[in-house]
């Protein structure tokens, strides 16, 4: 189950982020209900719009010691996590994830594509949480003009 | 706008003392007190810069400060806009004296720090984009101190030794700080040794978490003149400005920055817009500035501080470090207390602490680590959720 719920989705077998959008603009946020909003705008109700899966690294770092609670670590002994902030295609929006497993900072470069991945943050006895994640394209995959939807009803 | 005078400052040596915040503040508000020569009974206005990690207490820092100094019937407010809780306090103060509520205002920051991560209070709450940045990414506040040091280093070439080398100037500033809680001078091989927190930026890049306080008395300009103050310190402008929308940089503690798919949007940096506020507040502009006290969370923040203020263009930080320019000596001294490298962050305390020590600087008492000739200063600062932070002051 989603570590948290409402933030992505992977129905219809593909991961994507679920935003807000002011409709008929081009002004997305981010988790839908706590990413701001448009002050050119008044009051209006986002439509719900699932975020483009692929965008480039804008940058990327590590944690090399554990986070404090409320982030639960997965698995004893702590291994440092890497983290991208990667700009979606479409929406010029920089979002933050953790990369992958085995994902390093040798292997990240500023502007290289990546793409959302769904992905266990820790487990319990009960289920596994997931979270999004980023991980960068593999080479020769398709690429993502044919896989793109803008928007769930 | 108009100025006010500052007419004392005062600071608790910054630590790990683990004794309760309100003996710091009031400690500092005491030497603040008698640095200006104020009484305590002609002050009309306590402005208390706020901790959250005191219990009850720290939320109402006002009163608290005011009650252990003695309640006097003052005028009181809390402010509490995280690291920029400092600023925020002596905006309200000014506020006072400038409506002619108050003559006289004492602003008092001061915490303490427990050991560790700075992280959210205890609870589920996955509608607190701050307890979300953690419990989903694990993404520390060194997490975002790393992701612009990398961006830096992408976008200009810096390099790590870079990093190093603002913490060697601003260790070797603050070596003879009395009120410093790292004396210790560092060389890069220091830097370069210790372990890595957030790639590309090692522990002795980031700055540790302290216990300190600072204060300042302040008065109308006509106050200061009829009780004696010829040529005070002024406070010129300050800034509190939020971000404007939409702001493509990611900053803690959100899990995205604003979508820029709206060409017809304006684009304002935020960290560019602190220091546009100020400068028109104070009706100057970088060229006039002599000396500046900048929020340096991490090393390389530090360097993007020298562009968002306009001392350089950006991608010259290095330049100036490297040159000398920003050392004490140098043609625009940054961080001569030692910064928060050698102090540690006391969040309500940080603010204005930049401010007492520009205050030194301006009155030519800093000692060891004097700016020569300084007339003018800044700071600069920033609090968690978009708040802007910046004081200039003038002599």
């Amino acid at each position: 189950m989603p570590a948290v719920e409402g933030l992505f989705t992977v129905d219809d077998g593909e991961p994507r982020l679920i935003g807000g959008r002011v409709p008929g603009t081009d002004s997305y946020f981010f988790p839908k209900h706590l990413g701001g909003a448009d002050p050119r705008v008044g009051p209006v109700e986002l439509e719900e719009v699932l975020l483009s899966r692929r965008g480039r690294v804008w940058s990327y770092t590590t944690s090399h010691y554990p986070p404090p609670p409320p982030f639960v670590v997965a698995a004893e002994p702590y291994v440092p996590i890497t983290v991208a902030a990667v700009e979606l295609e479409r929406e010029k929006m920089v979002v933050l994830g953790q990369c992958s497993a085995g994902v390093s900072p040798e292997d990240l470069e500023v502007g290289m594509e990546m793409e959302l991945t769904v992905d266990t943050l820790y487990r319990d006895d009960d289920c596994d949480y997931l979270v999004w994640k980023w991980r960068p394209v593999a080479a020769g995959s398709a690429g993502p003009e044919a896989e793109r939807r803008d928007s769930i009803s | 706008m108009d100025e006010i005078a500052v007419l004392g400052v005062g600071m608790h040596p910054w630590g790990k003392w683990g004794r309760n915040f309100t003996e710091y503040g009031v400690a500092a508000a005491r030497d603040a007190l008698a640095d200006a020569g104020v009484d305590y009974a002609d002050v009309g206005f306590v402005s208390g810069a706020v901790t959250v990690r005191c219990g009850y207490p720290g939320y109402v820092a006002g009163s608290t400060f005011a009650r252990a100094l003695g309640f006097t019937g003052a005028q009181l407010a809390s402010s509490y806009s995280a690291c920029a809780s400092g600023a925020t306090a002596l905006q309200v103060a000014r506020g006072q004296i400038l409506s002619g509520a108050c003559d006289v205002a004492l602003v008092v920051g001061a915490d303490t720090t427990p050991k560790g991560f700075l992280a959210p209070n205890a609870g589920d709450r996955p509608d607190d984009i701050d307890w979300l940045r953690f419990r989903l990414v694990g993404a520390t506040n060194p997490v975002y101190f790393g992701l612009h040091a990398r961006r830096r280093m992408d976008l200009y070439g810096a390099t790590t030794d870079d990093f190093a080398m603002v913490k060697v100037k601003n260790s070797r500033h603050g070596a003879s700080n009395p009120n410093a809680r790292f004396t210790k001078e560092y060389g890069l091989d220091d830097v370069r040794n210790s372990p890595v927190v957030s790639d590309p930026l090692r522990l002795l890049d980031i700055c540790a978490t302290s216990d300190g306080g600072a204060a300042m008395v302040v008065s109308s300009m006509r106050w200061a003149r009829d009780h004696g103050h010829r040529n005070p310190v002024r406070v010129a402008g300050i800034s509190t400005v939020s971000p404007t929308y939409p702001d493509p940089v990611i900053d803690l503690p959100y899990l995205a920055a604003d979508s820029v798919a709206d060409p017809s949007a304006p684009l304002v940096g935020f960290k560019e817009s602190i220091g546009t506020r100020v400068y028109d507040e104070a009706g100057l502009g970088p060229d006039d500035v002599d000396v500046a006290e900048v929020y340096d969370l991490s090393s390389a923040m530090e360097l993007d501080w020298y562009e968002q203020l306009g001392f350089c263009a950006p991608g010259e930080a290095e330049r100036l470090l490297r040159d000398g320019e920003t050392s004490i000596g140098g043609r625009l001294p940054v961080n001569p207390s030692g910064g928060l490298g050698a102090f540690g962050e006391a969040v309500p305390a940080q603010a204005l602490a930049q401010v007492c020590e520009l205050t030194w600087q301006l009155r030519g008492t800093a000692g060891a680590r004097q700016v020569e000739r300084a007339k003018v200063g800044i700071t600069v600062n920033q609090g968690l959720f978009g708040h802007g932070s910046s004081v200039i002051v003038r002599r």
